[in-house]
């Protein structure tokens, strides 16, 4: 077998975090659970949030999973997209707004 | 604007799938290509969950499909319809029969489906006669129909003098994800059916006529929350098209036929049927539909099921056919179940009334 970091088979393994520390990780499953249901936000709303979320932390299951979450609510590729450019912004304008703290320090150093 | 095919029936393309022996064949042994590793039979799953084999609960609804001709041939069709179905038409004889039966055993609701069974030249007729016993008349219209040709164009009148309910699938509020599926331009078709059937009051509080949708994935996963999609349907439907409709049905897509066409097609069986058996809820077994309906194909044979129908799955009773119909025997049946009940049980359930459980 090829070896990689990433196996679209452990997704399915999740579950099994729950060894070694059942207690902790049983913890972990019944708030996610809880987080995921219908409540002020719908559960399409939050697997939007969560895919927006997945591209920025960059996590290939989370990816798999939400995309899959939010055509499961309903969402097509145009919302999925624009999800997704909702996680681009917010870390395109982070970086870009460094560029004051920037623009202030070459100001300071310049004539 | 008129719809393209979206693809030919089984039948046409001369696939090995257009034999129903094919079918059960790969839902029970696996797709050659696959693990191998097989899945446990649903009865099995029953078993493991003190659940008893299924038995009917008596007969509420009489799903009649009167024939597979249709206007439309989408890519997920259980029942491989399509317009080169015209010779497989229930005969008026066996529709007269149905009617009896109707009368006789005081079945409350009728359900007519198809293809499209408005295409049926005894439709109207049948219609008529099922209102006038007082029956509960529901159709499956596609929608299309309605705009396809100048003699469908007052369905939704027709529909409405009957009190006929409407449920018309619409798998998205996307035109490119509906006309994936259901052909280029079945999605701007269907709209316009809907504002001529919201015309006439379908969908419109107090006006006494339901019409209701069904979504369906549009690809190899499962329905979310019914109400979700039924909340977000109203929304944009409402908002980009003044179009209203009562309820949202959400069904599983059934490995069979042109769907599992589709998941072998896509190396997506196995994963797929994985989906539905780790998605097994048992809370959804006691209102599965089968319990309270007979489906009857257009030759007359009856079945638990439509998909059993499209399995060629009859019932396990001596009287197989409406001719020889009797409501004991079929009462003290045992359900035919197979691996495609996993659709019916994963989830929240599927029925052709939506979810089962919440």
């Amino acid at each position: 077998m090829k070896k990689q970091y990433f196996n679209p088979d452990d997704l399915k393994k999740f579950g099994d975090i729950t060894q070694h520390q059942k207690e902790l990780g049983e913890k972990f499953f019944e708030y996610y659970g809880s987080v995921f249901k219908d409540g002020a936000l719908t559960m399409r709303e939050k697997s939007l949030i969560a895919l927006a979320v997945a591209h920025t932390i960059q996590c290939p299951y989370c990816i798999d999973a939400f995309t899959t979450g939010s055509l499961e609510n309903g969402s097509d590729e145009e919302e999925i997209m624009e999800a997704v450019h909702v996680a681009a912004a917010i870390r395109g304008g982070a970086s870009l707004v460094f560029s004051v703290q920037m623009m202030d320090h070459a100001k300071k150093m310049s004539m | 604007m008129g719809v393209k095919q979206r693809t030919k029936s089984l039948k046409a393309k001369k696939s090995q799938l257009s034999n129903t022996f094919y079918q059960l064949k790969v839902l029970k042994k696996g797709v050659e290509s696959g693990n191998g590793k097989g899945f446990a039979p649903f009865d099995q799953k029953l078993d493991e969950h003190n659940l008893q084999s299924l038995r009917p609960d008596g007969i509420e609804i009489f799903q009649l499909n009167i024939g597979k001709l249709c206007n439309q041939t989408c890519s997920h069709c259980h029942v491989d319809a399509g317009p080169d179905k015209g010779d497989e038409m229930m005969t008026r004889e066996d529709l007269e029969t149905c009617l009896e039966i109707i009368e006789k055993h005081k079945i409350p609701t009728v359900d007519i489906t198809g293809g499209a069974p408005e295409m049926h030249s005894e439709f109207r007729w049948f219609v008529r006669e099922c209102y006038k016993l007082g029956a509960e008349v529901m159709a499956r219209c596609n929608l299309t129909i309605i705009v396809a040709n100048k003699k469908y164009h007052d369905i939704p009148q027709f529909y409405r003098d009957h009190k006929v309910k409407v449920v018309s699938s619409l798998p998205h509020f996307s035109e490119k994800r509906t006309d994936s599926q259901r052909g280029d331009g079945v999605f701007e078709d269907s709209i316009k059916a809907l504002q001529l059937l919201n015309e006439v009051g379908y969908g419109k509080e107090d006006s006494g006529l339901t019409l209701d949708l069904v979504y369906n994935p549009t690809g190899a996963y499962l329905p979310g929350s019914q109400a979700t999609l039924e909340r977000e349907f109203k929304r944009k439907l409402k908002r980009k098209f003044d179009v209203d409709f009562n309820n949202l049905y959400a069904i599983t897509n059934q490995p069979i036929s042109r769907f599992l066409e589709y998941l072998i097609h896509t190396e997506q069986y196995e994963s797929y049927m994985e989906k539905l058996i780790n998605s097994f809820n048992p809370a959804t077994v006691e209102g599965l539909m089968c319990k309270y309906t007979l489906s009857v194909s257009w030759d007359g044979c009856i079945y638990d099921c439509d998909f059993n129908q499209m399995l060629d799955l009859k019932v396990d009773a001596p009287g197989q056919h409406i001719s020889e119909f009797d409501p004991k025997t079929l009462s003290e049946r045992k359900i035919i179940t197979g691996q495609h009940c996993y659709a019916c049980t994963a989830g929240a359930g599927s029925s052709c009334g939506g979810e089962i459980s919440e």
